[in-house]
């Protein structure tokens, strides 16, 4: 029976995280999380993370605040009540845009802005009150991570691959190892997309009635 | 892996490693208070009680107990708003246009003037609502839906693009300002000993664990905020330049309005930075943190903008001759030589003279002379958008024309919004991180006495001397 072991290794400098973390990857190795009190570059990338999408997402919030801010403006000024001020009505969108303009942008910027970071937060499963009773323990490991220590966590099942982990780790300069039984969420290892929807439409096309055999 | 170079000053001196920057940026949470905070506070704390007595006053009789008459409607409100507003405009320069920028040297102020900027913001959202007399009808400036027939608000006049500027500006500020924050909370957190302390700065750093993902994810946000912020912050501020540009008056209206208000708000808000900083580094013993090369930085910032305000205040001259417009030439005569003459004065020696007095070295890397030269800064600068506004006192009419000066009400809303400010940041002095100690460690290798020794141009004696001088008050 394989026991679901966690390897922490404590390491007191990003460069050394770093560099462990390279070696570990490049023995076929996946390590899991590291936890850091800043952000080290180059570690999402020798982890073998994929690039963050937020940007993306913040590009599509800020054309639907466009979007609706230029409905909403629309609306109040030339459908609903156009107004005449010094003689100039209000005839269509286009004609009066300029004046709409300062607008637009202000609404684009608020949806963009807000809405992800909101994103951000709800990916990141972050919100006020997040182990306020639980204790941060349940999120972190080890509370020195927020200071000046750097926590490596790899989870493996065989034992002979845990103490060869365990070698490297003090090679590259870890000053603390610990192996432990918990329950870590592991991180899913990385597909392609063609891959990620062939697994996920398959489940979507089970619901489809079956062609029947004429 | 990080790339030093040979030609500047070290950033973070005093032999700082990992641990020493936690334990200094978490001491003014941990320890109590000393004198001269709690002196400050008091008095702060009075002028701003003073300020709701005043706004209570204001509201329960109306706005004639300002003194506004019928040429002047708009007096020191708008000035003081538009003061308030251009203040916050460092805050955000230094944090995004710098972080687009990549200049380390903002890591050690970001987070203090980023703080800046919210309670800047909030003294001048102030003042277009107690202006409005009624103020339990401020919802009319939003587009509601309404009993009186759908009566909209009027997307086309620039008072309804400062709501929509405004309220933008102030919330993307603050949701910027507390995302850097949530790894420094969580840093407080995880030291906090009293279990209580421990709790709210669990609640405040919304359960950050610093994992590689959060950190990549986090650093993605900050720099497309950056990007968000950087044309917001130029467009609020044209925006508030259009209040005045898109009337019909002469001397405000004028297409150089917008750069030239830009410009004028980075000016005043960096030296808002300057004094707000020169006393925090001070009292929360952060000197080798914020050093005189900071100092020096912010300086030369206040050096071009201030020329860039001086350039502008020329070119208003000059294009009023050259328009033609009789009222134009007038309007810009009476500023220089009416009856208010003295604030132009004010005007051109706080705002224009005195700013090129950076560029001495000497000068720009002298406490006391930033110190002071920042108080010059806001003086010229309230006086700039007092004689932009001032030029209301004769119209086109000169049977309406006359002179206007301000009661105690108004003295005290201004008098009052500065020390509501200044609570607010003594506040924030005391229990927020007041540096983004996350973002600066990760410049302790590149930029810090510590891990530089050898690969500095400056040798040892030179780095004692500058740590001394740095040191000194």
């Amino acid at each position: 029976m394989s026991s679901n072991k966690v390897i922490y290794g404590l390491f007191d400098d990003d460069d050394k995280v770093l560099h462990a973390t390279k070696t570990l990857v490049s023995k076929g190795y996946t390590v899991n999380e590291v936890y850091s009190p800043f952000p080290v570059h180059g570690l999402d990338t020798a982890m073998g993370l994929r690039y963050s999408r937020m940007a993306i997402t913040s590009f599509i919030y800020g054309v639907l605040g466009a979007f609706l801010i230029t409905l909403l403006m629309w609306y109040i000024m030339i459908e609903d009540w156009p107004m005449v001020i010094g003689g100039k009505p209000n005839f269509s969108y286009g004609q009066n845009l300029p004046a709409f303009i300062p607008v637009t942008f202000e609404a684009t910027v608020f949806c963009a802005a807000h809405l992800m970071v909101i994103t951000f937060l709800f990916r990141c499963g972050l919100y006020p009150g997040r182990g306020v009773f639980a204790g941060s323990k349940k999120y972190n490991p080890d509370p020195r991570t927020t200071d000046d220590k750097f926590l490596m966590e790899i989870c493996e099942e065989d034992s002979k691959k845990i103490k060869k982990i365990e070698a490297i780790m003090k090679e590259t300069g870890a000053i603390e190892i610990q192996i432990g039984e918990y329950k870590v969420k592991k991180r899913k290892k990385l597909i392609s997309i063609k891959q990620y929807l062939k697994n996920n439409l398959s489940g979507i096309f089970k619901f489809l009635p079956k062609k029947k055999k004429s | 892996m990080h790339y030093k170079s040979p030609m500047r000053e070290p950033l973070i001196l005093g032999n700082k490693d990992l641990h020493d920057i936690t334990v200094d940026i978490a001491r003014p949470i941990e320890t109590k208070a000393n004198r001269w905070w709690w002196a400050l506070f008091t008095i702060s704390f009075a002028a701003m009680l003073w300020l709701f007595g005043c706004i209570f006053y204001l509201i329960g009789t109306g706005v004639g107990v300002w003194g506004l008459n019928n040429s002047v409607g708009w007096a020191w409100d708008i000035t003081n708003f538009v003061w308030w507003v251009g203040i916050g405009h460092a805050g955000t320069l230094i944090s995004a246009v710098l972080l687009l920028f990549r200049q380390k040297w903002r890591l050690s102020i970001n987070r203090s003037s980023e703080a800046m900027t919210i309670f800047a913001v909030v003294q001048a959202g102030l003042f277009p609502l107690i202006h409005m007399g009624r103020i339990w009808m401020a919802y009319w400036i939003f587009p509601l839906p309404n009993q009186f027939g759908s009566l909209w608000v009027n997307f086309n006049s620039p008072l309804l693009w400062d709501v929509f500027a405004i309220s933008t500006y102030f919330s993307v500020s603050l949701v910027f300002w507390y995302m850097g924050l949530i790894p420094d909370f969580a840093m407080i957190r995880d030291r906090a000993i009293n279990p209580i302390a421990k709790k709210v700065y669990a609640f405040l750093s919304f359960g950050w664990s610093g994992r590689a993902k959060h950190w990549q994810r986090h650093e993605v946000i900050s720099l497309v905020l950056a990007g968000l912020a950087t044309p917001l912050v130029l467009s609020v501020h044209s925006i508030v330049s259009m209040d005045f540009a898109t009337s019909v008056v002469a001397g405000w209206h004028t297409t150089i309005f917008p750069p030239y208000f830009v410009a004028g708000a980075i000016f005043g808000g960096f030296a808002m930075c300057q004094t707000l900083l020169l006393i925090a580094r001070k009292v929360l013993d952060l000197q080798d943190y914020i050093t005189i090369k900071h100092m020096e930085y912010m300086n030369i910032i206040i050096l071009v903008t201030g020329s860039i305000v001086g350039c502008a205040y020329l070119t208003e001259l000059f294009i009023a001759w050259y328009s033609g417009v009789e009222l134009e030439q007038y309007a810009f005569l009476d500023r220089a030589t009416g009856s208010y003459w003295w604030a132009y004065a004010i005007m051109m020696t706080c705002n224009v003279i005195s700013p090129q007095l950076m560029w001495f070295k000497k000068l720009r890397r002298n406490i006391l002379f930033t110190f002071i030269l920042a108080l010059f800064v806001h003086i010229g600068m309230w006086f700039e958008r007092f004689v932009i506004i001032i030029t209301l006192h004769r119209g086109p009419l000169p049977s309406s024309w006359h002179d206007y000066s301000p009661t105690y009400v108004e003295i005290g809303t201004f008098v009052g919004t500065c020390g509501f400010f200044l609570v607010l940041f003594l506040l924030y002095a005391r229990t927020f991180p007041v540096i983004a100690q996350a973002e600066l460690k990760t410049i302790v290798k590149s930029s810090s006495t510590k891990y530089n020794k050898n690969l500095h141009y400056l040798d040892k004696e030179e780095l004692v001397k500058l740590e001394k001088i740095n040191k000194k008050k």
